[in-house]
Protein backbone atom coordinates (compact mmCIF):
# COMPACT_ATOMS: atom_id res chain seq x y z
CA UNK A 1 0.00 0.00 0.00
CA UNK A 2 1.07 3.36 -0.89
CA UNK A 3 1.91 5.68 2.25
CA UNK A 4 1.31 9.62 1.83
CA UNK A 5 2.24 12.07 4.43
CA UNK A 6 0.70 15.72 4.75
CA UNK A 7 0.60 18.40 3.53
CA UNK A 8 0.89 16.76 0.23
CA UNK A 9 2.93 18.03 -2.50
CA UNK A 10 1.85 18.12 -6.42
CA UNK A 11 4.23 15.19 -7.03
CA UNK A 12 2.75 13.02 -4.30
CA UNK A 13 -1.32 13.97 -5.58
CA UNK A 14 0.02 12.85 -9.27
CA UNK A 15 1.20 9.97 -8.56
CA UNK A 16 -2.15 8.90 -6.99
CA UNK A 17 -4.55 6.45 -9.12
CA UNK A 18 -8.24 5.97 -8.59
CA UNK A 19 -9.25 3.17 -7.30
CA UNK A 20 -5.78 2.64 -5.12
CA UNK A 21 -5.58 2.10 -1.68
CA UNK A 22 -3.43 4.42 0.57
CA UNK A 23 -2.63 5.24 3.88
CA UNK A 24 -1.86 8.81 4.78
CA UNK A 25 -0.11 10.22 8.19
CA UNK A 26 0.21 13.69 9.45
CA UNK A 27 -2.17 16.40 9.97
CA UNK A 28 -6.10 16.55 8.49
CA UNK A 29 -8.58 18.53 9.29
CA UNK A 30 -12.27 17.77 10.47
CA UNK A 31 -15.12 20.22 8.72
CA UNK A 32 -18.57 19.40 8.01
CA UNK A 33 -21.59 21.30 6.74
CA UNK A 34 -21.70 24.12 9.36
CA UNK A 35 -18.02 24.99 9.15
CA UNK A 36 -18.06 25.64 5.57
CA UNK A 37 -20.78 27.90 5.53
CA UNK A 38 -18.82 29.78 7.90
CA UNK A 39 -15.25 29.67 6.35
CA UNK A 40 -17.18 30.77 2.80
CA UNK A 41 -19.76 33.27 4.54
CA UNK A 42 -16.76 35.41 6.08
CA UNK A 43 -15.36 35.56 2.47
CA UNK A 44 -12.34 35.59 3.98
CA UNK A 45 -9.37 33.88 2.28
CA UNK A 46 -8.49 30.93 4.30
CA UNK A 47 -4.42 30.34 4.55
CA UNK A 48 -5.29 27.19 7.25
CA UNK A 49 -5.92 24.69 4.16
CA UNK A 50 -3.18 25.62 1.75
CA UNK A 51 -1.76 22.02 0.82
CA UNK A 52 -3.97 20.70 3.43
CA UNK A 53 -6.33 17.95 3.82
CA UNK A 54 -10.06 17.82 5.10
CA UNK A 55 -12.01 15.31 6.52
CA UNK A 56 -15.85 15.85 6.44
CA UNK A 57 -16.39 14.41 9.88
CA UNK A 58 -17.94 15.06 13.04
CA UNK A 59 -16.93 12.89 15.92
CA UNK A 60 -18.57 11.78 19.02
CA UNK A 61 -17.60 12.84 22.28
CA UNK A 62 -14.42 11.94 23.56
CA UNK A 63 -14.98 8.69 26.08
CA UNK A 64 -12.43 9.25 28.99
CA UNK A 65 -8.88 7.79 28.43
CA UNK A 66 -9.44 7.89 24.88
CA UNK A 67 -8.02 10.26 22.58
CA UNK A 68 -11.01 11.03 20.22
CA UNK A 69 -14.14 9.00 20.32
CA UNK A 70 -16.07 7.26 17.27
CA UNK A 71 -15.05 8.89 14.05
CA UNK A 72 -15.86 7.90 10.47
CA UNK A 73 -16.71 10.05 7.17
CA UNK A 74 -20.16 11.53 6.75
CA UNK A 75 -21.32 11.58 3.16
CA UNK A 76 -19.66 14.18 1.35
CA UNK A 77 -22.13 15.73 -1.50
CA UNK A 78 -22.95 17.96 0.89
CA UNK A 79 -19.86 19.44 1.10
CA UNK A 80 -20.38 19.90 -3.13
CA UNK A 81 -21.74 23.71 -3.39
CA UNK A 82 -18.58 25.02 -1.13
CA UNK A 83 -15.34 22.82 -2.41
CA UNK A 84 -14.71 24.05 -5.59
CA UNK A 85 -14.34 27.66 -4.05
CA UNK A 86 -12.32 25.96 -1.13
CA UNK A 87 -9.69 24.42 -4.14
CA UNK A 88 -9.37 27.46 -5.34
CA UNK A 89 -7.62 28.54 -2.26
CA UNK A 90 -5.51 25.93 -1.92
CA UNK A 91 -7.06 23.25 -0.21
CA UNK A 92 -5.19 20.04 -1.89
CA UNK A 93 -7.16 16.99 -0.71
CA UNK A 94 -10.34 15.52 0.70
CA UNK A 95 -11.75 12.64 2.80
CA UNK A 96 -15.01 11.41 2.78
CA UNK A 97 -17.92 9.06 1.73
CA UNK A 98 -20.08 9.06 -1.46
CA UNK A 99 -19.94 10.43 -5.13
CA UNK A 100 -19.28 14.18 -5.96
CA UNK A 101 -21.18 16.79 -8.26
CA UNK A 102 -19.48 16.82 -11.55
CA UNK A 103 -18.56 20.57 -11.25
CA UNK A 104 -16.73 18.90 -7.87
CA UNK A 105 -14.92 16.82 -10.19
CA UNK A 106 -13.81 19.16 -12.70
CA UNK A 107 -12.60 21.69 -9.97
CA UNK A 108 -10.45 18.77 -8.65
CA UNK A 109 -8.86 17.95 -11.83
CA UNK A 110 -8.29 21.60 -12.52
CA UNK A 111 -6.30 22.54 -9.49
CA UNK A 112 -4.56 19.28 -9.34
CA UNK A 113 -6.23 18.06 -5.89
CA UNK A 114 -7.54 14.56 -4.84
CA UNK A 115 -10.60 13.51 -2.93
CA UNK A 116 -10.18 10.27 -0.68
CA UNK A 117 -12.27 8.08 0.41
CA UNK A 118 -12.75 5.79 3.50
CA UNK A 119 -14.38 2.95 5.90
CA UNK A 120 -17.76 4.06 6.18
CA UNK A 121 -19.48 3.03 9.24
CA UNK A 122 -16.38 2.36 10.55
CA UNK A 123 -15.93 4.93 13.24
CA UNK A 124 -15.01 3.18 15.81
CA UNK A 125 -11.80 1.44 13.68
CA UNK A 126 -11.40 4.52 12.62
CA UNK A 127 -10.44 6.35 15.64
CA UNK A 128 -7.24 3.60 16.38
CA UNK A 129 -5.71 5.76 13.73
CA UNK A 130 -5.80 9.18 15.12
CA UNK A 131 -2.86 9.92 17.88
CA UNK A 132 -4.16 13.54 18.59
CA UNK A 133 -7.22 15.72 18.16
CA UNK A 134 -7.11 19.45 18.64
CA UNK A 135 -10.09 21.58 18.17
CA UNK A 136 -9.04 24.80 16.18
CA UNK A 137 -12.11 26.78 15.52
CA UNK A 138 -15.94 27.34 16.02
CA UNK A 139 -16.05 24.96 19.10
CA UNK A 140 -19.99 26.06 19.66
CA UNK A 141 -20.32 23.92 16.87
CA UNK A 142 -19.90 21.22 19.09
CA UNK A 143 -19.13 18.16 16.89
CA UNK A 144 -19.42 20.34 13.55
CA UNK A 145 -16.17 22.66 15.17
CA UNK A 146 -12.99 22.21 13.15
CA UNK A 147 -10.49 20.04 14.36
CA UNK A 148 -7.03 18.95 14.22
CA UNK A 149 -6.49 15.53 13.77
CA UNK A 150 -3.13 13.89 13.92
CA UNK A 151 -3.12 10.73 12.43
CA UNK A 152 -1.02 7.58 11.34
CA UNK A 153 -0.97 5.29 8.88
CA UNK A 154 -5.19 6.20 8.28
CA UNK A 155 -6.56 3.83 5.47
CA UNK A 156 -8.04 5.23 2.37
CA UNK A 157 -9.23 4.74 -0.91
CA UNK A 158 -8.40 7.43 -4.15
CA UNK A 159 -11.94 8.51 -5.34
CA UNK A 160 -11.11 10.90 -7.88
CA UNK A 161 -7.79 11.20 -9.09
CA UNK A 162 -5.99 14.79 -10.23
CA UNK A 163 -6.88 14.07 -13.55
CA UNK A 164 -10.55 13.62 -12.71
CA UNK A 165 -11.18 10.31 -12.53
CA UNK A 166 -13.46 8.40 -10.29
CA UNK A 167 -13.64 5.09 -8.62
CA UNK A 168 -17.37 5.34 -9.44
CA UNK A 169 -16.87 5.29 -13.28
CA UNK A 170 -14.55 2.86 -13.22
CA UNK B 1 -53.55 -1.62 36.71
CA UNK B 2 -50.01 -2.24 36.65
CA UNK B 3 -47.99 1.32 37.96
CA UNK B 4 -44.19 1.81 37.14
CA UNK B 5 -43.03 4.79 37.74
CA UNK B 6 -41.41 7.13 35.06
CA UNK B 7 -37.93 7.02 36.16
CA UNK B 8 -37.69 3.22 35.46
CA UNK B 9 -38.62 4.52 31.56
CA UNK B 10 -35.76 6.98 31.99
CA UNK B 11 -33.19 4.27 33.45
CA UNK B 12 -34.12 1.57 30.77
CA UNK B 13 -34.04 4.02 28.44
CA UNK B 14 -30.65 5.19 28.77
CA UNK B 15 -29.53 1.56 28.75
CA UNK B 16 -30.84 0.83 25.31
CA UNK B 17 -28.93 4.02 23.66
CA UNK B 18 -25.63 2.62 25.28
CA UNK B 19 -26.24 -1.12 24.15
CA UNK B 20 -28.00 0.00 20.78
CA UNK B 21 -25.14 2.12 19.63
CA UNK B 22 -21.62 0.08 21.46
CA UNK B 23 -23.19 -3.68 20.40
CA UNK B 24 -23.92 -3.99 17.13
CA UNK B 25 -27.32 -6.44 16.55
CA UNK B 26 -26.20 -10.27 16.57
CA UNK B 27 -28.58 -11.11 13.32
CA UNK B 28 -27.20 -8.05 11.47
CA UNK B 29 -23.31 -8.94 12.43
CA UNK B 30 -24.65 -12.57 11.17
CA UNK B 31 -26.07 -11.07 8.13
CA UNK B 32 -22.74 -9.29 7.59
CA UNK B 33 -20.50 -12.49 8.49
CA UNK B 34 -23.06 -15.02 5.83
CA UNK B 35 -22.37 -11.68 3.14
CA UNK B 36 -18.58 -12.18 3.76
CA UNK B 37 -18.19 -15.47 3.03
CA UNK B 38 -20.48 -15.70 -0.07
CA UNK B 39 -19.12 -12.18 -1.37
CA UNK B 40 -16.84 -12.76 -4.78
CA UNK B 41 -15.49 -9.37 -4.79
CA UNK B 42 -12.20 -9.24 -3.99
CA UNK B 43 -12.65 -5.23 -2.52
CA UNK B 44 -16.44 -5.87 -1.61
CA UNK B 45 -14.71 -8.66 0.89
CA UNK B 46 -11.97 -6.30 2.39
CA UNK B 47 -14.61 -3.67 3.04
CA UNK B 48 -17.18 -6.21 4.82
CA UNK B 49 -14.00 -7.32 6.58
CA UNK B 50 -13.74 -3.95 7.94
CA UNK B 51 -17.11 -3.44 9.07
CA UNK B 52 -16.94 -6.31 11.11
CA UNK B 53 -13.79 -5.36 12.84
CA UNK B 54 -15.13 -2.08 13.33
CA UNK B 55 -18.45 -3.64 15.67
CA UNK B 56 -15.72 -5.67 17.19
CA UNK B 57 -13.64 -2.96 18.11
CA UNK B 58 -16.82 -0.42 19.25
CA UNK B 59 -17.90 -2.92 21.27
CA UNK B 60 -14.20 -4.27 22.99
CA UNK B 61 -13.71 -0.26 23.42
CA UNK B 62 -17.30 1.04 24.54
CA UNK B 63 -17.17 3.07 21.32
CA UNK B 64 -20.26 4.28 19.16
CA UNK B 65 -20.47 2.10 15.84
CA UNK B 66 -20.60 5.06 14.15
CA UNK B 67 -20.09 8.47 15.06
CA UNK B 68 -23.34 9.10 13.56
CA UNK B 69 -25.22 8.19 16.31
CA UNK B 70 -28.60 9.17 15.16
CA UNK B 71 -31.63 11.09 15.44
CA UNK B 72 -33.18 8.26 18.25
CA UNK B 73 -36.41 6.89 17.50
CA UNK B 74 -37.99 5.15 20.37
CA UNK B 75 -41.02 3.05 20.02
CA UNK B 76 -43.33 2.56 23.30
CA UNK B 77 -45.52 -0.45 23.06
CA UNK B 78 -47.40 0.21 25.69
CA UNK B 79 -49.88 -2.13 27.36
CA UNK B 80 -53.49 -0.60 28.41
CA UNK B 81 -53.13 -2.27 31.75
CA UNK B 82 -49.93 0.23 32.79
CA UNK B 83 -50.27 3.56 34.16
CA UNK B 84 -47.51 5.25 33.89
CA UNK B 85 -46.69 7.37 36.98
CA UNK B 86 -45.10 10.80 35.82
CA UNK B 87 -44.37 12.59 32.59
CA UNK B 88 -43.63 9.56 29.86
CA UNK B 89 -42.10 12.06 27.06
CA UNK B 90 -40.11 14.03 29.13
CA UNK B 91 -38.66 10.56 31.04
CA UNK B 92 -37.76 9.26 27.57
CA UNK B 93 -35.77 12.62 26.49
CA UNK B 94 -34.18 12.32 29.87
CA UNK B 95 -33.18 8.94 29.31
CA UNK B 96 -31.90 9.59 26.01
CA UNK B 97 -29.71 12.63 27.27
CA UNK B 98 -28.66 10.43 30.19
CA UNK B 99 -27.66 7.42 27.74
CA UNK B 100 -25.76 9.70 25.38
CA UNK B 101 -23.98 11.10 27.77
CA UNK B 102 -22.57 7.88 29.64
CA UNK B 103 -21.92 6.32 25.99
CA UNK B 104 -20.06 9.33 24.74
CA UNK B 105 -22.02 9.59 21.80
CA UNK B 106 -22.88 12.66 19.77
CA UNK B 107 -25.21 15.49 19.90
CA UNK B 108 -26.59 15.52 16.46
CA UNK B 109 -30.09 17.34 17.28
CA UNK B 110 -30.27 21.20 16.40
CA UNK B 111 -33.43 22.69 17.67
CA UNK B 112 -34.62 24.59 15.16
CA UNK B 113 -34.48 22.52 11.45
CA UNK B 114 -34.14 26.36 9.69
CA UNK B 115 -32.20 28.65 11.78
CA UNK B 116 -29.86 25.13 12.94
CA UNK B 117 -27.46 26.84 15.49
CA UNK B 118 -25.78 24.62 18.52
CA UNK B 119 -26.52 20.73 18.87
CA UNK B 120 -28.08 18.92 21.66
CA UNK B 121 -29.23 15.37 22.47
CA UNK B 122 -32.89 15.98 21.70
CA UNK B 123 -35.69 16.17 21.60
CA UNK B 124 -36.05 12.57 20.10
CA UNK B 125 -38.91 11.33 18.13
CA UNK B 126 -41.24 8.86 19.93
CA UNK B 127 -44.20 6.62 18.44
CA UNK B 128 -46.62 5.06 21.04
CA UNK B 129 -48.69 2.40 20.61
CA UNK B 130 -51.26 0.87 22.72
CA UNK B 131 -51.68 -2.89 22.80
CA UNK B 132 -52.79 -5.58 25.30
CA UNK B 133 -51.31 -6.71 28.80
CA UNK B 134 -49.99 -4.95 31.49
CA UNK B 135 -45.74 -4.47 30.43
CA UNK B 136 -44.28 -1.84 28.19
CA UNK B 137 -41.76 -2.45 25.59
CA UNK B 138 -39.27 0.12 24.23
CA UNK B 139 -37.07 0.30 21.50
CA UNK B 140 -34.41 2.88 20.60
CA UNK B 141 -33.47 2.80 17.47
CA UNK B 142 -30.60 5.54 16.59
CA UNK B 143 -31.43 6.11 13.14
CA UNK B 144 -28.30 7.80 10.95
CA UNK B 145 -29.12 10.13 8.25
CA UNK B 146 -27.01 9.70 5.58
CA UNK B 147 -29.55 6.80 4.99
CA UNK B 148 -32.57 8.66 6.21
CA UNK B 149 -31.53 11.42 3.74
CA UNK B 150 -32.49 8.74 1.23
CA UNK B 151 -36.24 7.93 2.12
CA UNK B 152 -38.91 7.88 -0.46
CA UNK B 153 -42.62 8.11 -0.11
CA UNK B 154 -44.62 7.42 -3.63
CA UNK B 155 -48.44 7.37 -3.19
CA UNK B 156 -48.98 4.89 -5.79
CA UNK B 157 -52.50 4.46 -7.85
CA UNK B 158 -54.47 1.53 -6.41
CA UNK B 159 -54.35 -0.50 -9.85
CA UNK B 160 -50.37 -0.43 -10.10
CA UNK B 161 -48.82 -3.48 -11.14
CA UNK B 162 -46.64 -5.02 -8.44
CA UNK B 163 -43.81 -4.90 -10.96
CA UNK B 164 -44.15 -0.48 -10.41
CA UNK B 165 -43.44 -0.89 -6.93
CA UNK B 166 -41.27 -3.20 -7.70
CA UNK B 167 -39.24 -0.56 -9.43
CA UNK B 168 -39.76 2.27 -7.29
CA UNK B 169 -38.19 0.69 -4.62
CA UNK B 170 -35.00 -0.82 -6.20
CA UNK B 171 -34.57 2.85 -8.02
CA UNK B 172 -34.78 4.49 -4.52
CA UNK B 173 -32.15 1.99 -3.44
CA UNK B 174 -30.39 2.64 -6.79
CA UNK B 175 -30.59 6.32 -5.99
CA UNK B 176 -29.61 5.70 -2.50
CA UNK B 177 -25.89 4.35 -3.88
CA UNK B 178 -22.54 5.08 -1.91
CA UNK B 179 -23.81 7.55 0.02
CA UNK B 180 -26.20 5.80 2.46
CA UNK B 181 -23.42 3.55 3.63
CA UNK B 182 -24.20 0.06 2.02
CA UNK B 183 -24.72 -2.72 2.48
CA UNK B 184 -28.16 -1.69 3.09
CA UNK B 185 -31.03 -3.10 5.31
CA UNK B 186 -34.34 -1.52 3.52
CA UNK B 187 -37.22 -1.17 5.18
CA UNK B 188 -40.56 -1.11 2.98
CA UNK B 189 -43.91 0.30 4.16
CA UNK B 190 -47.01 -0.38 2.25
CA UNK B 191 -50.09 0.82 2.95
CA UNK B 192 -52.08 2.72 5.37
CA UNK B 193 -51.93 6.79 4.52
CA UNK B 194 -48.49 8.38 3.60
CA UNK B 195 -47.62 9.23 7.54
CA UNK B 196 -48.80 5.62 8.55
CA UNK B 197 -46.71 3.99 5.78
CA UNK B 198 -43.46 5.67 6.27
CA UNK B 199 -44.09 4.69 10.13
CA UNK B 200 -44.45 1.23 8.63
CA UNK B 201 -41.18 1.27 7.03
CA UNK B 202 -39.23 2.37 9.59
CA UNK B 203 -40.75 -0.36 12.32
CA UNK B 204 -39.62 -2.78 9.70
CA UNK B 205 -36.11 -2.43 10.12
CA UNK B 206 -36.86 -3.71 13.61
CA UNK B 207 -37.32 -7.13 12.08
CA UNK B 208 -34.89 -9.68 13.25
CA UNK B 209 -33.36 -10.87 10.29
CA UNK B 210 -33.35 -14.59 11.11
CA UNK B 211 -37.15 -14.44 10.21
CA UNK B 212 -39.16 -16.43 8.03
CA UNK B 213 -38.82 -13.89 5.26
CA UNK B 214 -41.76 -13.22 2.99
CA UNK B 215 -41.72 -14.47 -1.00
CA UNK B 216 -41.46 -10.89 -1.93
CA UNK B 217 -39.16 -9.29 0.28
CA UNK B 218 -36.72 -12.69 -1.36
CA UNK B 219 -37.43 -10.92 -4.65
CA UNK B 220 -36.97 -7.57 -3.85
CA UNK B 221 -33.44 -8.06 -2.20
CA UNK B 222 -32.00 -10.66 -4.79
CA UNK B 223 -33.21 -8.10 -7.91
CA UNK B 224 -31.60 -5.22 -5.01
CA UNK B 225 -28.34 -7.50 -5.00
CA UNK B 226 -27.98 -7.12 -8.69
CA UNK B 227 -27.26 -3.40 -8.99
CA UNK B 228 -23.27 -3.91 -8.48
CA UNK B 229 -23.81 -0.90 -5.54
CA UNK B 230 -21.92 -3.46 -3.07
CA UNK B 231 -20.39 -2.27 0.42
CA UNK B 232 -19.48 1.84 -0.05
CA UNK B 233 -20.38 1.63 -3.83
CA UNK B 234 -17.54 0.21 -5.34
CA UNK B 235 -18.97 -2.74 -6.51
CA UNK B 236 -19.87 -6.02 -5.36
CA UNK B 237 -23.07 -8.27 -4.55
CA UNK B 238 -23.63 -7.06 -1.47
CA UNK B 239 -25.65 -4.25 -1.45
CA UNK B 240 -28.98 -5.02 0.67
CA UNK B 241 -28.66 -7.78 3.67
CA UNK B 242 -32.28 -7.58 3.91
CA UNK B 243 -35.54 -6.16 2.78
CA UNK B 244 -38.51 -5.70 5.19
CA UNK B 245 -41.83 -5.52 4.68
CA UNK B 246 -44.89 -3.86 7.01
CA UNK B 247 -48.36 -3.81 5.46
CA UNK B 248 -51.59 -2.29 6.69
CA UNK B 249 -54.98 -2.24 4.94
CA UNK B 250 -55.46 1.20 3.00
CA UNK B 251 -58.29 3.02 1.11
CA UNK B 252 -60.13 2.29 -2.13
CA UNK B 253 -58.05 5.37 -4.02
CA UNK B 254 -54.54 4.66 -2.77
CA UNK B 255 -51.82 2.66 -2.13
CA UNK B 256 -49.26 4.40 -0.48
CA UNK B 257 -45.50 2.97 -0.46
CA UNK B 258 -42.63 4.19 1.75
CA UNK B 259 -39.26 2.93 1.94
CA UNK B 260 -36.79 3.81 4.74
CA UNK B 261 -32.89 2.72 4.16
CA UNK B 262 -30.82 2.01 7.15
CA UNK B 263 -27.05 1.78 6.38
CA UNK B 264 -24.66 -1.80 7.53
CA UNK B 265 -25.00 0.25 10.76
CA UNK B 266 -28.56 -1.21 11.68
CA UNK B 267 -28.72 0.13 15.64
CA UNK B 268 -31.61 -0.99 17.70
CA UNK B 269 -32.22 -2.19 21.20
CA UNK B 270 -35.31 -3.51 23.24
CA UNK B 271 -36.48 -4.14 26.52
CA UNK B 272 -39.42 -5.05 28.28
CA UNK B 273 -40.48 -3.64 31.57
Amino acid sequence: MKKITTPLNENQIRNLKVGERVSLSGIVYTCRDQAHKRLLEKGRRNYLWKGQVIYYCGPTRRPKGKVIGSCGPTTSSRMDRFTPALLAQGLKGMIGKGQRSSEVIAAIKKYRAVYFLTFSGCGALLSKYVRKATPVAYKDLGPEAIYKLEVKDFPLIVGIDSQGRSVYKE
Amino acid sequence: MRKIEAKKIRQVVADLCVEANHILRPDVLNALQRALAKEANKRARGILGAIITNATVARREKLAICQDTGLPVVFVEMGSGVCILGDLKKAINQGIVEGYKKGSLRDSIVGNPLLRGASGFGPVVIHVDIVKGSRVKLTVLPKGFGSENKTQLKMFNPTAKLDEIKNFIIETVRSAGPDACPPFVVGVGIGGTADYAMWLAKKALLHKFNRQTKKLEKEFLTAINKLNIGPMGLGGETTALAVNIETYPTHIAGLPVAVNISCHALRSATAII
